[in-house]
């Protein structure tokens, strides 16, 4: 069955915009409860880094510039941190690889 | 409005890659724009994109936007921190439309308590740059030889180690969660009765699985400073 694009745009926007008006207009305290905190505080490493790897490595036409670009993002990320630098570095380094491969 | 401009650019040069994302998943130009204004989310966007393109059933993608865009709520607490008890409903709600990682980041910075008329001017600067470019994306997408279509494909990924590897080499806790996430995502696509399972079912078992694991084993201080290390977050 073909899902309608639409309704997927629709399901997804309801659901982000209730993760985040919910926490604003109804806590107007703070959380106390340390094993929740504490889950929230791990889930967006945990998301990202499942979602990065192995996926990275098959984004790019060949498996050797997507390794190429895991590598360098990893390093300029470890000694810099800036989200642009980084970003453009890892395309920078899958262009120049291709250029070769 | 002078803080949301430098993030208005780097949302244009990321929202390109992840409008590259949306025309291979099939989403038109004017799709794909409306996506990244109504939702406004790099991750969470970036998982419906690969759910769209394979076809994935409309709770699997429900969940899968609640489990990536799970951070936000995070960030919505802390924010509710923020904010003054007397700003009213209309306020809050407004601002819940746009609550971003950089946004968050500019917003915890912010010395007192957070001005919403401020939060509004960093919205109307980056909610442009965000639809535009993932615009220009879709459209551009299809113009730009090969190469540099793969090439950008991985700005997304440099957009998320920019986010977890920094945070990995402040604090060892960290990094092993990260470690051990790679490795069991890694497990899941070699291991071939896991083969079956999607990638987005992927990431919801596996984040709740270690995220708990990692909350039970090294439950974060009950300080204030837990805010700060999810600042780049």
């Amino acid at each position: 069955m073909k899902h309608n694009i639409y309704l997927y745009i629709l399901i997804i926007t309801v659901v982000t915009y209730l993760i985040r008006v919910l926490p604003l207009t109804l806590i107007r305290r703070e959380i106390h409860n340390r094993f929740i905190r504490s889950f929230l505080y791990y889930v967006p490493y945990v998301t990202l880094a499942v979602m990065t790897f192995p996926a990275m490595l098959y984004a790019t036409d060949s498996l050797w510039s997507g390794l190429g670009a895991l590598l360098v993002g990893v390093a300029v990320a470890w000694f810099s941190g800036n989200l642009f630098l980084v970003a453009s570095s890892a395309c920078a380094v899958v262009f120049v690889l291709e250029l070769f491969l | 409005m002078r803080t949301g401009i430098p993030v208005s650019l780097g949302y244009l040069a990321v929202s390109f890659t992840l409008g590259i994302t949306a025309k291979q998943a099939g989403l038109t130009a004017l799709q794909a724009a409306c996506t990244s204004l109504l939702v406004n989310a790099s991750a969470g966007e970036y998982a419906a994109f690969s759910l769209i393109a394979a076809q994935a059933s409309y709770l699997e993608i429900a969940i899968m936007e609640l489990v990536a865009n799970a951070r936000y709520l995070l960030m919505s607490c802390a924010l509710s921190q923020k904010l003054d008890v007397g700003v009213g409903l209309g306020h809050r709600m407004v601002m819940g439309f746009t609550v971003t990682d950089e946004l968050f980041g500019l917003s915890i910075l912010e010395p007192d308590k957070l001005n919403p008329m401020f939060y509004f001017g960093m919205m109307a600067c980056v909610m442009p740059g965000w639809a535009g470019g993932t615009f220009l994306g879709v459209l551009m997408g299809s113009v730009l030889p090969a190469s540099v279509v793969s090439a950008l494909s991985v700005g997304l990924y440099g957009m998320f180690l920019a986010v977890i590897v920094p945070q990995s080499r402040k604090s060892r806790t960290i990094l092993i969660v990260v470690l051990l996430s790679m490795a069991a995502s890694l497990g899941f696509d070699l291991l071939p009765c896991m083969a079956q399972i999607s990638s987005g079912t992927k990431t919801i078992i596996l984040t709740v699985a270690i995220a708990a694991g990692a909350a039970i084993l090294a439950p974060v201080a009950p300080s204030p400073d837990w805010e700060e290390g999810l600042d780049e977050a």
